[in-house]
């Protein structure tokens, strides 16, 4: 009975948590195909009693959300191209190269995932703008190209990496190049992937640079635009929801299919 | 007899093993290079600037001005506006943290004994990670929209008079902690279900034989050994709330009256956002945020290696 009625009380409190936690979700999609009528009802009205898609088409003339969205991309993209390539041959070195230093410079590595960005937001802000680089896509990315937190993934995945075949590759006089390309990183899809899944996210989330280094809404990223949704003058509702809701299409999509990849990546974190 | 040419073909491939360590090695600092110009031109350049604008003052266009030793700090320390700002700071990390991580562990605990709805459920969960701190918290500034928003429309419902949700400055930061729980929901599930994963079958099997179900069973056998994975989250949570920005920003604007202005965002507005930046102050403060999430990390390896040593 009171077994029956424990396990009743837990279906109970996860719906209510997934509910709580799905709806604004539910909210930003559904609201952005909603009729003004509906957004500035009292009480707000919950469902749609009309499908209003006007909303996902003017708020490309609100913003320039097209070219916001190609800004994203290229940065993201960017950002998550440079840090496996340098990723990969930095966690090479670290995990099958024999050098001085290589335990200290692995530290030293490690060391940077500990500093906050936030905390050197500043300095970076005055070098990039140095440079003349602000409000431009280099001075949107050039501080991202390299992180720590791909070579630390990779690592770890690279000394799993079965000894014998690498010596039986190097006997047969395989440079390192040619094993690192042909043999090591096709086996090793699964962790590039669960890296660039990461930088992926993590980059094209980004808000507190863009806000900084950015000014002219077509040099921006979507991030900054759908904000900027909010803060103009007429505020719709409406409008604001679809704008989200498009913004978020790819991070959804990496989020629902590619879950294995984030929670390798996660487990990588944990284990460090 | 023989020794003699041993001993050179021993030489012979000392000099030949030499030199493919010295190519290794010449290699090994090839593929180093992009990644340490990176690191050390936009993390430890920008480490040693911060130090350096924190002993210095302003000239008028912001830039680093005359030496001024500690007066920045002095000032920092001395000032009622910073004790306010640690408070907030403080006040919003156990906001954010405690009930984020108590809610994803109820949930993970819950979806432990319930095999077949797990997968559709952690789904659900994670679907947070999509969101930017941006479009979660423009979202969530039309649900607490006083007008026409959601969260009064709710309350409405049940009768309660509507609610400042982001105007009052006793409800704001609890607001803007609302956002940030939300937001961190999804990591803090996916974290500790892969460490329920990680557990092997056969205890829990070996704690349900000696009769222990549903609450006892996660008290003493799950919650035990999710032991490190918990420890990560509420450190990990811990660095994440700290470095709170955006909701911040978009949300409240630190405001009303200061009620949500915590570490980082002091730092944004001391250097960007009053009318005259204030580069020695803010980086002053950048170094205490340093300080603070570097404990943090140093606390989370010293465990982790404790933990190592001792099993």
């Amino acid at each position: 009975m009171s077994r029956r009625f424990s396990s009743v009380a837990g279906w109970v409190v996860l719906v209510i948590a997934a509910i709580g936690v799905l709806f604004p979700v539910y909210y930003a999609v559904v609201g952005s195909v909603m009729g003004p009528r509906d957004l500035a009802s009292y009480p707000p009205s919950l469902f749609p009693h009309s499908l209003h898609l006007d909303n996902l088409r003017d708020v490309f003339t609100v913003i320039p959300l097209g070219r916001q969205y190609l800004n994203s991309v290229l940065q993201a993209g960017l950002i998550t191209l440079s840090q496996l390539v340098t990723s990969v041959l930095a966690a090479y070195a670290f995990a099958f190269l024999t050098f001085r230093w290589r335990a200290g410079v692995f530290g030293v590595f490690l060391a940077t995932l500990m500093v906050p960005w936030e905390a050197i937001i500043l300095p970076n802000y005055l070098l990039i703008s140095g440079w003349g680089l602000a409000d431009t896509l280099p001075g949107l990315v050039l501080p991202f190209l390299v992180n720590a937190f791909g070579t630390f993934l990779l690592r770890q995945s690279f000394l799993q990496f079965p000894r014998e075949l690498r010596d039986a590759a190097r006997v047969d006089g395989c440079n390192h190049l040619r094993f690192l390309w042909r043999i090591l990183l096709p086996l090793q899809k699964p962790a590039l992937a669960a890296t660039a899944v990461y930088v992926f996210l993590s980059a094209w989330n980004q808000y507190f640079w863009p806000l900084l280094i950015t000014s002219t809404p077509t040099m921006q990223t979507l991030q900054i635009g759908i904000t900027q949704l909010r803060d103009a003058e007429a505020a719709d509702p409406g409008l604001i929801l679809a704008g989200v809701t498009l913004s978020l299409l790819p991070t959804l999509a990496l989020v629902i299919f590619g879950q294995r990849f984030i929670v390798r990546g996660l487990v990588a974190g944990s284990s460090r | 007899m023989s020794t003699v040419p041993t001993m050179a073909s021993t030489r012979a491939a000392d000099i030949v093993g030499v030199r493919r360590r010295r190519r290794e090695s010449f290699i090994a600092w090839l593929f180093l290079l992009p990644s340490l110009v990176g690191l050390g031109i936009f993390i430890f350049y920008p480490l040693v600037r911060s130090l350096y604008l924190s002993v210095h003052g302003n000239d008028i266009f912001g830039g680093a001005g005359a030496f001024v030793g500690a007066r920045n700090y002095a000032q920092m320390l001395a000032s009622p506006d910073f004790r306010h700002v640690l408070v907030n700071t403080l006040l919003f990390t156990l906001l954010t943290v405690v009930p984020g991580v108590l809610g994803a562990l109820t949930v993970v605990l819950l979806l432990e004994t319930r095999v077949r709805a797990t997968r559709v459920f952690r789904t659900a969960f994670a679907i947070p990670l999509a969101f930017s701190a941006a479009s979660a918290s423009v979202i969530f500034a039309v649900i607490y929209n006083p007008a026409i928003g959601v969260a009064n429309g709710v309350l409405g419902q049940l009768g309660i008079d509507r609610i400042g949700w982001l105007t009052d400055p006793s409800i704001a930061l609890l607001s803007v902690s609302i956002t940030t729980v939300w937001m961190q929901f999804g990591f803090g599930v996916l974290v500790l279900a892969a460490g329920v994963g990680g557990i092997p079958p056969e205890i829990f099997e070996a704690g349900r034989l000696d009769g222990a179900t549903g609450w006892r069973l996660a008290r003493s056998v799950t919650i035990p050994l999710l032991g490190p994975q918990l420890f990560f989250l509420v450190v990990v949570s811990t660095i994440h709330s700290l470095q709170s920005f955006g909701q911040i920003h978009i949300l409240t604007r630190g405001g009303p009256d200061g009620a949500t202005t915590t570490l980082v965002y002091s730092i944004y507005q001391q250097a960007f956002a009053f009318g005259s930046s204030n580069f020695g102050l803010a980086s002053a403060q950048a170094l205490v945020l340093l300080l603070i999430v570097l404990g943090c990390s140093a606390l989370q390896f010293g465990v982790l290696e404790r933990k190592v040593h001792y099993s």
